[in-house]
């Protein structure tokens, strides 16, 4: 009557017929995976395209020392072609310095009061309008840094030129703002409500309870938050293209006007022969961006990564 | 538990009402509250410094008419069209892929597994290339390698690019509110995990969904570096007739005519920038409201 | 019962007697002729999770058309045991399970298409999920993914479904509003119509009463004393004297392994070979 076990798996049961159905899910699955993994192959393609065409002229061309350590970028001079990006790497680090200075305290005290004291109607409105600030395109930045800041820092500084390293940097600081906000916010509320119970529980005031409790809780977060925020300054293009004046100096002081490796890119890619040396100096530049950027993005998740695994 | 209770409020009436720690508090919260406002500001300001200088340039014949003099004169029509098509054909390569992605993601990719993180680690990374760098890659791949040349395709395959990691993001978030249960009952009742993706799912998460996509609309009408090099035009005296055309962009066509063209009188600029940002608060707008929506429609 | 014999003449029986049974439409007749006794066999059961095992060595019979009743505290591995049969281990990544479990004779790991083996089992959990579709959707949803689309047909077998789960009376005029919304008790009977819609061969139900009023929980036990003549009903149950009430055989589970199993009247009634069981039944810990 029963059915030796060894051999009940050999039979199939009543019913167990691959429907329509189970085709159809096995095809979605399918597909879902291939489009699963497309930000792979688009983050790979990237590499690959900008490398194959700078690949060129890092193999053959580029003089290493010249690239990091010359000030001189000369790709269309007749005589002696130079190029040295020091320059511009100087100037894109002061106007990202200068950014995370404007950004980082505005960014994080607008995240402890969101977080830790703005409530209801308040909140809501505030995360909006600083939704609202992400959202403004960068051309509209550049413009408002062109025909705004520009006469204002003349006026107010006494300086002959409003487009340099302060008018960039105060603009991508507010570019950067919001993201910096969130994330940090972000890392305050994942700090846990029996903390700040247990120090209020010891007579902390509130102030007490952020310095000594919710700040050092939430430290990894923010510095994520910063770092991401670099990345973001770092990275921006036609903003600081438009108010950073774009003239090619190692920059001395906030007033001085430079030029940033992604405004470079956007200003002379246009003019230069598809495969001429010019044209693959600037794709270098782009797989140089393209790392630091990568760097950035990874120590930043990583670090969150951290916090997950404490 | 009575004598917890006598216990704790003993000590809270031990605890001196410190006026001045009262004080700290309030000085504090006005602080971090005045720097929250540093962030308000400027989009006050700018909203205001845009209606007040650009606003006169605003009119029907600004929109539907071709810049005329050397672009010193005349409307924006073939730059607000020409984004529309941007925005339009990006969208439609970038959604499809996009919350697709995130279904894989959500529904499929199992934990903890090596290439679940490969896919994690690199949507975070092509949010945050350098836009100038999908610009590079827009050129050497759809431009030159997929002999699209510079045109509406080719540009608008870039911003999609561009676009993807913030639509999987969004798509994801949303396909993740969803109740775990859900999925769980259906299983069980026999439900492939298509089945379940389709009949409970995604119906759930669209709204949600929506609200990230609307978001990228804004971002990809406001972008320039992308669509520079790969298919957008300084000028073009007519409308482009297909997608292998070039175009005008409004975003580009700021660019153009507030460092490019000299003696452009000043509201037509700042009329242009109004234009984009109003296009921008619109949509943002819209994104915001239907959240709220949303919110107030939560069905569990 | 030959399954005590060697194997090896066994087999050699077997496919002596039935040389040809190797195409699957044959093989197919030749399991639906067998009729076993059992519903679900459970053959040397094991269940981890990564490095965590939390059930092992479980070995029971379950008879068709008769509630089994499953009893134990906390954590002794009653829902995984469940999900284990209806092999929702598949869905788990850090799940797995060893041993096997007999579906009318045929191991369940060897079904092509498990959708299928899933339908056939209807699952009740402990909180009650209703789907936040209408309640008319939430019990058409089963029919529908079984490919019926004759609206006259889902009429049907909503309102039997609704009925069987008694819970008809109480919405047939307000099918379409959301299941989601209704009481917890509403929405558990709605779960149960919902698994009832599958036309289930076995209805597994995970501490249903949980999140119901006595009252309620009075209906649905009356409920399931009706179903049991038509399907085969497992029963976990965290209150010991609703297995005494419906079962008609009890395990004991405890830590991960089965302690005992027996004829309910047996085990309620001080008949048992494990000590713990009596302690466990009459209250003594747990
Ligand atoms: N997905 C999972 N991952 C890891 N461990 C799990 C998982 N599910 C259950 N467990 C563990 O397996 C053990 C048995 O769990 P199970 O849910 O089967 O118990 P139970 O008898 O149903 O308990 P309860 O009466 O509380 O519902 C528990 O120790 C539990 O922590
Ligand atoms: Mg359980």
């Amino acid at each position: 009557m029963s059915i030796p076990l060894e051999k009940a798996s050999t039979l199939v049961a009543a019913g167990d017929v691959r429907n329509r159905d189970w085709y159809i899910d096995k095809l979605f699955h399918s597909f879902m995976f291939i489009c699963g993994i497309s930000a792979v192959i688009f983050v790979l393609g990237i590499f690959v395209f900008v490398f194959k065409e700078g690949s060129g002229f890092i193999i053959h061309q580029l003089d290493w020392a010249e690239f990091f350590l010359s000030p001189k970028w000369r790709p269309t001079s007749a005589i002696q072609a130079s190029y040295g990006t020091l320059a511009m790497v100087a100037g894109t680090a002061a106007v990202t310095l200068i950014s995370m200075a404007v950004a980082l305290p505005f960014s994080f005290g607008a995240a402890i009061f969101i977080a830790e004291f703005a409530r209801g109607k308040t909140r809501e409105w505030l995360k909006v309008v600083i939704e609202l600030l992400a959202a403004i395109p960068s051309v509209v930045w550049g413009f408002i840094g062109l025909m705004i800041m520009n006469p204002l820092i003349i006026d107010i500084f006494d300086v002959p030129i409003g487009l340099n390293v302060l008018n960039s940097g105060i603009i991508l600081g507010l570019m950067a703002a919001p993201i910096i906000t969130s994330i940090a916010e972000d890392a305050f509320k994942a700090v846990p409500d029996t903390y700040r119970e247990a120090a209020e529980a010891l007579g902390a005031t509130k102030w007490q309870v952020i310095y000594k409790v919710v700040l050092p809780a939430a430290k990894n977060g923010l510095l994520s938050a910063a770092l991401l925020g670099v990345g973001r300054a770092f990275g921006e293009t036609m903003a600081v293209l438009m108010a950073s004046g774009h003239a090619l100096t190692i920059p001395g002081s906030v007033f001085d006007s430079i030029r940033a490796l992604t405004a470079t890119i956007a200003a002379e890619l246009g003019e230069t022969p598809v495969g001429s040396d010019h044209y693959q100096a600037l794709f270098a530049i782009g797989i140089f961006l393209f790392s630091i950027t990568f760097i950035i993005n990874m120590t930043a998740d990583l670090i969150v990564r951290g916090i997950k695994n404490q | 538990m009575n004598q917890t209770a006598t216990h704790t409020s003993t000590r809270f009436q031990a605890e001196p009402i410190n006026l001045k720690n009262i004080q700290v508090q309030k000085l504090f919260m006005i602080l971090f509250g005045l720097m929250a406002a540093v962030l308000v500001i400027p989009v006050i300001l700018i909203i205001f410094t845009l209606l007040q200088k650009g606003g006169s340039a605003i009119s029907w014949e600004f929109l539907t008419t071709f810049p005329s003099n050397g672009m010193t004169a005349g409307g924006i029509l073939p730059a607000l069209l020409g984004t529309v098509w941007l925005v339009a054909i990006s969208l439609l390569a970038s959604v499809p892929l996009g919350v697709a992605a995130a279904i894989y993601l959500s529904e499929y990719a199992p934990q903890d597994h090596w290439l679940t993180r490969v896919i994690n680690l690199a949507t975070i990374n092509l949010a945050g290339v350098p836009s100038i760098v999908h610009a590079l890659f827009g050129l050497g791949a759809f431009v030159a390698f997929f002999h699209l040349g510079t045109s509406i395709l080719a540009a608008s395959l870039t911003l999609a690019v561009m676009t993807l990691p913030v639509v999987i993001v969004a798509s994801w978030e949303s396909l993740q509110s969803v109740p775990f249960a859900f999925r769980e009952a259906c299983w069980n009742m026999g439900a492939t995990r298509w089945q379940t993706i389709w009949h409970v799912v995604l119906p759930n998460a669209l709204t949600g969904i929506l609200t990230g996509i609307i978001l990228q609309v804004s971002r990809a009408a406001g972008e320039t570096a992308p669509i520079m090099f790969t298919g957008a035009a300084f000028f073009l005296p007519f409308l482009p007739s297909s997608v292998m055309d070039q175009t005008m962009a409004l975003a580009l066509h700021l660019f153009t005519i507030s460092t490019q063209v000299p003696g452009v009188p000043e509201q037509i600029p700042f009329g242009v920038a109004l234009v984009l940002f109003g296009i921008v608060l619109i949509i943002n707008t819209c994104s915001i409201w239907l959240r709220m929506y949303l919110r107030s429609k939560k069905k569990w | 019962m030959n399954s005590h014999s060697d194997p090896h003449t066994d087999s050699g029986a077997t496919r002596a007697t039935t040389p040809a049974a190797t195409s699957p439409k044959e093989r197919l007749e030749r399991s639906a002729a067998t009729q076993p006794a059992h519903k679900i066999s459970i053959r040397d059961l094991s269940i981890r999770y990564g490095p965590f095992t939390a059930l092992s060595g479980v070995n029971l019979d379950i008879p068709v058309n008769q509630i089994f009743g499953i009893i134990g505290p906390a954590n002794s591995g009653k829902t995984s045991f469940l999900n284990a049969i209806n092999r929702m281990d598949m869905m788990r990544a850090n799940m797995n399970v060893q041993g096997s479990v007999l579906f009318n004779g045929v191991d369940v790991t060897s079904w092509g298409n498990v959708y299928a083996l899933r339908s056939k089992i209807g699952v009740v959990f402990p909180l009650p999920v209703g789907l936040p579709l209408s309640i008319y959707d939430n019990v058409a949803l089963s029919p529908r993914l079984r490919g019926i689309n004759n609206k006259s047909q889902i009429d049907e077998i909503v309102e039997r479904s609704l009925k069987r789960a008694a819970l008809w009376d109480e919405v047939k005029e307000r099918l379409g509003s959301l299941g989601s919304l209704l009481s917890g008790g509403q929405q558990q009977r709605l779960t149960i119509a919902r698994a009832l819609s599958q036309d289930p061969e076995v209805l597994m139900l995970d501490e249903f009463s949980i999140a119901v009023d006595p009252v309620t929980t009075m209906r649905i036990e009356d409920v399931l004393k009706e179903l049991k003549n038509q399907m085969t009903i497992i029963l976990v149950t965290n209150l010991v004297q609703q297995a005494n009430r419906l079962a008609d055989r009890t395990a004991f589970f405890l830590n991960g392994s089965c302690v005992e199993v027996g004829d309910t009247d047996a085990l309620f009634n001080g008949k048992v070979r494990d000590q713990r069981t009596d302690d466990y039944i009459n209250g003594r810990f747990g």
